[in-house]
């Protein structure tokens, strides 16, 4: 009844386009009627006049016993269009028209021009001559060092602890509350390559900053959904202390190149497979997605995967140039919240 | 809505395209010049919607060539000079779409922060502080000025072209005369008074621009303020102070009227700053990165960024307000010159007048037909609508050769 009651009365935008369709398809109902069986065994519904729709019947029984006719009405139709469209394609057999692509999310996203092209000299001379080339021309070795917000509490030192069981060569300090401008050139002169912050509020996990050391570049993620080790249902034994694969997915623009070399970084550059550990650091609508895995090859063509914990997401919103400088450094890219013009590139 | 027009704006690198002289031929009419941190010159045209790259003979590009200093070195734009971090100036033909030379101008310490021309002399600035002009055909300078540590802009008075300023970090502005022989500047700006706790306010000079006609400098600062000093006034403390957003303010331009400046932050926010009142006039949307390089058109209201976000973009200050063009160039960009052209739109269109330059373009036009592509096609078409236009066009020459291009 409450449901019948709130279709009844519905929003005002739906009122607005049902109006149309209603006036006439009680109508059209009764003629059928009329013409299938040919014996007038009910009485004929007065006809409505055009304009008028069912939410106006202010008796509720009637109203709701007529809207659940009208819907039964419009899902006939559309069972018959679709048998009709169905019979119509195997008629033609090969010569059927092909089927419509579905508009997804993703195939409706706009091209984006920055793209990167694997053939590009420009860019590729730009990324060989990065923040990062020296580790991906094997001169240094990730060391990472991973912290916290001020008085972390217990849900984010777990997540810390279990975080530097998946980067090999992390170290988790208490961060004492000192602040990150003072840490940096401490960390440089220790030969840390990157440091990890994790920002926490009410103890929940919100914030992950990513420094790249000595030159930056630093990103500033939102992190969201943490899953600790022990929130995984089927979950697998505890990682082991070999460095993992990693695997990126959709970082295809230019800014997504450079956030990928960023995490790609972080670990070793030669994976032990023999540990059969996988980071995957997977891109979509803007969200990355951490997860960690183990695999094992069932047989030649089935793979059986465990996750391992943590699992969590993060958002990008802002790549700066330089180390952690929040007040005084230059921008490289910013997130910018435009209702009318959702483009910041 | 504005932000996501997409146009086919190609890069094509001179050294891969079929024809050198097509390149060579169109770079005159390039409306923006762009420098980049990967040490390449690019040239985009809005109207053909097109952008080249240029570098030196070797075609690759290098990071110890980052361009960090852009300017005209003569008042018809024929040729440009360009700043590299490696401490050489090239200098760049536009007519002819290619490097003339290029000079040694060692000294100090740092990036070039400031480039001019004066009267056959080329203007340095370096990041540590030595202003040095150098003449036409000699290795050594002629004269050496030390304006104080970190330097942050040199900028030459467009009107009277000896006259330079300087500003920096703790380095308050200053202003110079070349002509004189003296070490001292003419004007030696002060700090402004202490805040109300009663502490020293910091200098960090990012920018500087003259205003015409007048005896008035503006600065705007890593703190966010724009200022502004009056030289015919005795008062060395800025006469007019507005601040803007909270992130440091790192490029400025006049706009055509010179009644206000646009200014712009490390998150890429432009605005409108009126320096007659010091009131906001309006923000610029669309960037996504810090801003490096701003310029205006000298007459129409038009404004060119470039930054660290890799793309340049075309803004309209009025009727209606908001963004043209945007095309992505791959590097972080510097800087970026303006053509000063008066009527930019049309001008493409129509080769430069002349009979020898007719041949010229005929032979452009043979050279063409092997190309396939939808932009050959085009002009395929127009190439016979040329002909009768010709004629018009050496009369429009006659009378008045070339006089946009001088502005």
């Amino acid at each position: 009844m409450a449901r019948s009651g709130e279709t009844g009365v519905g929003g005002e935008d739906r009122r607005g386009t049902k109006r149309k369709s209603l006036a006439d398809a009680p109508r059209e109902d009764s003629e059928d009627g009329a013409a299938g069986s040919g014996a007038p065994e009910q009485p004929r519904p007065a006809a409505f006049p055009p304009g008028f729709s069912i939410s106006e019947i202010k008796n509720k029984q009637r109203r709701h016993f007529m809207f659940v006719r009208w819907k039964q009405q419009q899902r006939k139709e559309k069972l018959a269009a679709k048998k009709k469209l169905k019979k119509e394609r195997e008629a033609l057999g090969d010569k059927a028209p092909p089927k419509p692509v579905p508009k997804t999310i993703e195939n409706q996203r706009v091209y984006d021009e920055t793209i990167v092209d694997p053939n590009d000299e420009e860019v590729a001379y730009d990324e060989a001559t990065d923040e990062f080339a020296s580790h991906f021309n094997r001169q240094t070795s990730p060391k990472i060092l991973i912290t916290t917000s001020d008085r972390p509490r217990g849900r984010t030192v777990r997540f810390c602890e279990q975080l530097s069981t998946v980067i090999p060569n992390s170290h988790v300090y208490y961060r004492r509350g000192l602040a990150l401008k003072r840490i940096i050139p401490q960390c440089i002169s220790r030969d840390f390559t990157d440091l990890i912050v994790i920002n926490e509020d009410r103890k929940i996990p919100n914030g992950l900053v990513l420094s790249h050391l000595p030159h930056g570049p630093t990103a500033h993620f939102r992190m969201s959904s943490v899953r600790l080790r022990k929130e995984i249902k089927r979950k697998g034994k505890e990682p082991t202390q070999h460095s993992p694969e990693v695997i990126l997915n959709n970082f295809t623009t230019r800014l997504g190149h450079s956030i990928g070399r960023m995490f790609a970084s972080l670990f070793p550059h030669d994976p032990q497979f023999i540990g059969r550990q996988v980071a995957t650091f997977h891109n979509q609508r803007d969200y990355i997605f951490f997860r960690f895995h183990r695999y094992l090859f069932k047989s030649e063509k089935k793979v059986g995967i465990q996750e391992l914990g943590p699992r969590f997401t993060l958002k990008l919103r802002s790549l700066q140039k330089g180390t952690f400088d929040s007040k005084y450094g230059e921008y490289e890219w910013v997130h910018k919240v435009c209702i009318r013009m959702s483009d910041t590139s | 809505m504005v932000g996501k027009q997409t146009f086919p704006y190609s890069l094509t690198p001179p050294w891969k395209s079929p024809g050198g002289s097509i390149m060579a031929a169109s770079a005159r009419w390039n409306h923006v010049w762009v420098g980049s941190e990967t040490g390449i010159l690019k040239g985009v045209n809005l109207v053909r919607k097109q952008a080249v790259n240029f570098t030196e003979a070797a075609g690759r590009p290098s990071r110890e060539e980052e361009v960090s200093a852009l300017c005209w070195a003569d008042a018809a734009e024929s040729q440009i000079l360009i700043g590299c971090a490696n401490r050489t100036v090239k200098s760049f033909s536009t007519e002819e779409g290619k490097f003339l030379k290029s000079r040694c101008c060692p000294g100090g310490e740092g990036t070039f922060r400031g480039l001019a021309k004066h009267d056959g002399c080329l203007i340095t600035c370096v990041e540590s502080g030595i202003l040095r002009v150098w003449p036409e055909d000699s290795s050594e300078h002629i004269k050496e000025l030390s304006v104080g540590p970190s330097v942050c802009k040199m900028r030459q008075d467009p009107d009277r072209p000896h006259i330079v300023a300087t500003g920096g970090k703790e380095n308050s502005l200053k202003v110079w005369d070349l002509q004189g022989s003296s070490q001292e500047p003419i004007f030696r700006a002060k700090n402004v008074r202490n805040d109300w706790l009663n502490l020293r306010v910091p200098i960090w000079d990012q920018d500087i621009q003259f205003l015409p006609d007048s005896q008035k400098i503006v600065t705007c600062t890593g703190h966010h303020q724009v200022r502004v000093y009056d030289l015919a006034s005795p008062q060395r403390r800025p006469v007019l102070e507005a601040t803007y957003g909270e992130y440091p303010l790192m490029a400025m331009t006049l706009t055509p009227g010179g009644n206000s400046v646009v200014v712009g932050n490390t998150h890429g926010q432009l605005a409108e700053i009126d320096i007659r009142q010091g009131r906001l006039v309006c923000c610029l949307k669309g960037l996504a990165g810090s801003v490096r390089g701003l310029q205006c058109h000298p007459t129409q209201p038009i404004l060119a960024s470039c930054g660290l976000d890799r793309v340049l973009r075309v803004h309209r200050l009025r009727e209606p307000r908001g963004l043209e063009h945007k095309v992505y160039l791959k590097s972080r960009l510097n800087c970026l010159l303006l053509s000063g052209r008066d009527n930019w739109e049309d001008e493409p269109q129509e080769p430069a007048p002349g009979p020898p330059e007719e041949t010229e373009t005929d032979e452009l036009w043979a050279s063409l037909e092997p190309v396939v592509s939808a932009a050959g096609a085009k002009r395929k078409q127009r190439a016979p609508e040329a002909q009768p236009g010709g004629k018009k066009r050496q009369s429009l020459g006659a009378q008045a050769p070339l006089p946009p291009l001088c502005k």
